[in-house]
């Protein structure tokens, strides 16, 4: 509530002045610049890793897919390939959708009373905002990746280039303003505000919502300001980093801008803080078994690594239970 | 408290502010009338699960029964469950709090309890999963949004995981397919560990374990039952009928909830299965011994889940049976389509099922070797085996309900809608947003059924029944079909609150309406022994 939101708030505020002071006034260059980054890449990898691992080891006891579509049964009932997969292929196309296009979260709807026609109405709109800001907001935040990808190799590859150049388009400004870094500070601010505006939301909202969507926001921030108005020296980032990127890091001679560490230091808070957040929904969406499942479990027998014998109350205990009642009833019996 | 013995007031009341107060510090309301009657210990004892340390107890109770060590068992349970389940980890773990599931619920909707926003309920156990197993939560303690196992905390988890019905809607919208059916499938088993389930869920249990079904009906009382309907059918269509009972050598067992046998509507679509059997020529058998499809374990843990479900291919193998043929049931589907295989499988008796009367081989139950009775019906009808006279059902205008989870479960939309168009003349459809997928639980599912919750059952139903409330007054509907017996049990009380005019019927009641049979004499009644003629012409113009 709140709180949570002031405490996040004043974490990434005080965050950032740690390492624009740490910069600016301490010099540690070195800290922020290499060996903050490196530790976090390393917390990143392996607590990633341990996360997926963990979740790959736990079994899949059960097929338990939801069913948005019509099962496939009788041949001349039309089956919902996508929405109720039958197979590899189906659920491939189902986790597609879901993954590149978010297709549960653009079924939303808002519920809300009415008393037109005489009576309390509950009625159930299509709301598209949710979808929209997340999809946005999602895929501003990989093409803000990919277009980093420049200060990580030389030669630039050449989809970077592309993509850079698709994403300028617009030609605000000099440099150019990518459109992928206002979309996503944008979008991050616009789910900020949701979490603050609308009641149940705000109710539901925890510091691990805040954090991390304030954190984005500096990083977007600090990249933006780096860009069109503080004017860092592109030339000796990509020093710091292409020496980061072949593992032979330095700081460059020459002066850059504390905030560009700020910018680094919010990057590496954020990749570090990964592995043990909600981010995690990165890794599993692609293993939640309500989706990645075909609905095929009547016709192929899935298996459960850990079914283990349970008593049950046989025939026979049933019929010692009841055999007089049944005789007489004239129902068959197995021992007279 | 609002006077619930108006509607309009109950609705109007409905507020989804939430409160001031954050959720960790709102104790839950243990006020009579607000929980689920505990179960009795003899059930307990019976089922050889743990029990509370006294007898006779009530949540109201300030200090509840637990074990001295009840915080290791719900650890180490806790602990082994997440070991067990792929999902229950994911489920723990991706959740990023974006508020679609929030409106999803029926319980939400009903109450405006934002624990009862799918995302909450799941905090209620999240919250102590991050506190007992995460290194964050272990670190950062509250600020990560964990809390640690408190007596308030075991309280509140039998509050809220006895306050949903596991109608898996909320997993439809969620974008990581987060279903809170499966989280409270965890945390039940979690509270069976200290002996903390319900008298509507274990009672039912007990009895399905000794007797074979949940209404603990005894072998002979099971037969008479059946042959009751059968002097019924008799009486409506002058058809003789004599069903077999634990025949070895028959083709096809069939099994269905024992609902049907017991109370109205559902016995009126045990009639429908009769005389449509009797009319193809079925070489079938009823079993009183696997004379349950429903399967309460469901709702205990997956052992109980497995233990009572055993008896479906023990029966099958001891009466060398072909294969098994399923009733209209809700939760029974979900066990037998997503769970029987997996737990008593693989199967020993039998082949692939085929329709003796249309030679359909059901391959999408090669493996289970069990069908669904609107499966098999909707293939009869196609392959014109039946002769119907839909204008019987002509008194009816009918909508469809489709039960949670043969719906998300199963994905059974159109097979029963198949049926329905053939058997009556008028259908139409309730509004999109709670139909198929996005269908609305009864609000008494998964062992909620119970009638001191009554308050919330009707709550929990309030957006099916306003569904149906906006087809009654745009279409003139008078019935809602399903093919559920917690429905056929549950929605009589929901459409009587809300919706009065409405009744509530099993699809094959409609078919048992609608089906000439060889050599019937003329009826003059519907299989509920209401005349055929007198309603036409009120129905006549909608």
């Amino acid at each position: 509530m709140n709180a949570a939101y002031l405490y996040s708030l004043i974490a990434v505020v005080l965050l950032g002045l740690l390492a624009y002071a740490g910069v600016a006034v301490a010099g540690l260059e070195g800290l922020f610049g290499i060996f903050i980054p490196y530790v976090a890449l390393i917390v990143f990898v392996a607590g990633f890793a341990n996360r997926i691992i963990g979740w790959g080891k736990t079994p899949v006891p059960f097929r338990i897919p939801t069913t948005s579509g019509q099962q496939k049964s009788l041949p001349w009932v039309k089956h919902d390939k996508f929405d109720s997969p039958y197979n590899t292929i189906g659920v491939i196309g189902r986790m597609a959708l879901e993954i590149l296009l978010f297709r549960s979260l653009f079924k939303n709807s808002r519920v809300g009373f009415s008393d037109a026609g005489g009576y309390q109405k509950i009625y159930y709109k299509w709301v598209v905002w949710l979808w929209l800001f997340a999809i946005l907001f999602h895929y501003a935040f990989l093409v803000t990746i990919v277009r980093h990808l420049r200060f990580f190799a030389e030669p630039v590859p050449f989809f970077v280039e592309m993509l850079a150049k698709v994403d300028g388009m617009m030609q605000v400004g000099a440099p150019g303003m990518y459109l992928s870094g206002v979309v996503l500070l944008g979008m991050a601010m616009l789910l900020l505000v949701r979490r603050i505006v609308l009641p149940k939301v705000k109710y539901i909202s925890m510091a691990a919502d805040y954090f991390p969507l304030l954190l984005i926001i500096g990083i977007a921030a600090t990249g933006i300001l780096m860009r069109h108005f503080a004017k860092v020296d592109v030339a000796a980032v990509k020093e710091l980093t292409m020496g980061l990127a072949t593992f032979r890091p330095a700081i460059p001679e020459g002066d850059i801008s504390a905030l560009f560490y700020v910018h680094m230091f919010f990057v590496s808070l954020l990749v570090a803080y990964i592995p043990f957040s909600k981010l995690m929904h990165m890794g599993g969406v692609f293993l939640s078994p309500t989706r990645n499942l075909p609905n095929n479990s009547r016709a192929v027998r899935h298996v459960n690594p850990w079914n283990y014998p349970v008593k049950t109350h046989t025939y026979e205990e049933y019929e010692d239970d009841f055999r007089e009642k049944m005789k007489e009833a004239g129902l068959p019996v197995e021992k007279e | 408290m609002v006077d619930t013995s108006k509607p309009e007031a109950l609705i109007e009341n409905i507020d989804h502010t939430p409160p001031k107060k954050p959720w960790e510090e709102v104790p839950p309301d243990l006020s009579a009338g607000k929980f689920c009657y505990p179960t009795k210990k003899k059930n307990l004892e019976y089922l050889s699960l743990p029990t509370t340390t006294v007898d006779e107890w009530s949540p109201a109770d300030e200090e509840w029964p637990l074990p001295d060590n009840w915080q290791q068992i719900v650890h180490d349970g806790f602990k082994d469950l997440l070991g067990k389940y792929r999902s229950l980890k994911i489920f723990m773990d991706t959740c990023v709090r974006c508020g679609a599931c929030a409106d999803k619920c029926h319980f939400f909707i009903g109450t405006g309890d934002p624990k009862n926003m799918p995302v909450l309920r799941a905090e209620l156990l999240r919250s102590v999963y991050r506190n007992d197993f995460t290194r964050a939560g272990k670190i950062l303690k509250k600020i990560a949004g964990a809390r640690p196992l408190t007596k308030e905390v075991i309280k509140e988890w039998f509050t809220y995981f006895y306050q949903c019905t596991e109608c898996r809607r909320c997993s439809v919208y969620c974008p990581y397919g987060i279903d809170t059916a499966e989280v409270t499938m965890m945390a039940r088993e979690l509270l069976t560990l200290l002996g903390l389930n319900i008298n509507w869920i274990l009672e039912p249990a007990a009895n399905c374990f000794r007797t074979g079904n949940h209404l603990g009906i005894q072998p002979h009382a099971f037969k008479e039952m059946i042959e009751f309907f059968c002097d019924d059918i008799e009486e409506i269509t002058g058809k003789k009928i004599e069903p077999s009972f634990n025949r070895k050598g028959a083709e096809i067992l069939f099994i269905t909830p024992s609902g049907d046998a017991f109370a109205d509507p559902g016995t009126y679509a045990m009639m429908g299965y009769i005389m449509l059997f009797e009319q193809i020529g079925l070489d079938y058998t009823f079993s009183t011994y696997a004379s349950e499809g429903g399967n309460f374990g469901l709702f205990t843990s997956s052992e109980m889940m497995k233990r009572l479900n055993a008896k479906m291919y023990a029966e099958a193998k001891r009466l060398g049976v072909k294969w098994i043929l399923g009733g209209e049931c809700g939760h029974m589907w979900r066990v037998i389509h997503q769970y029987m295989d997996t737990m008593n499988g693989p199967v020993d008796f039998g082949e692939v099922p085929v329709n003796p009367i249309t030679g359909t081989r059901f391959d999408n139950a090669a493996s289970t070797r069990m069908v669904h009775i609107t499966e098999f019906t909707a293939d009869l009808i196609r392959h014109n085996k039946l002769k119907m006279d839909p204008s019987r059902n002509d008194m009816y205008t009918v909508t469809y309900h489709d039960s949670c989870n043969p719906a998300r479960a199963m994905g059974l939309f159109d097979e029963p809608r198949y049926v329905l168009n053939a058997v009556c003349n008028n259908f139409c459809e309730m509004p999109e947003s709670t139909i198929r997928e996005q269908t609305f639980c009864c609000g008494s599912g998964s062992g909620l059924n119970t009638e001191e919750i009554m308050d919330l059952r009707l709550r929990g139903g309030l957006p099916r029944a306003n569904a149906v409330r906006y087809v009654h007054e745009k279409h003139g509907v008078n019935m809602l079909s399903c093919v559920c017996a917690i429905d056929r049990a549950a929605l009589p009380p929901l459409m009587e609150y809300w919706v009065p005019e409405v009744g509530v019927c099993g699809v094959h009641e409609l078919v048992g309406n609608a089906l000439v049979m060889e050599g019937e004499i003329e009826r003059t009644t519907n299989l509920r022994f209401e005349p055929l003629n007198e309603e036409a012409e009120v129905e006549a113009d909608v």
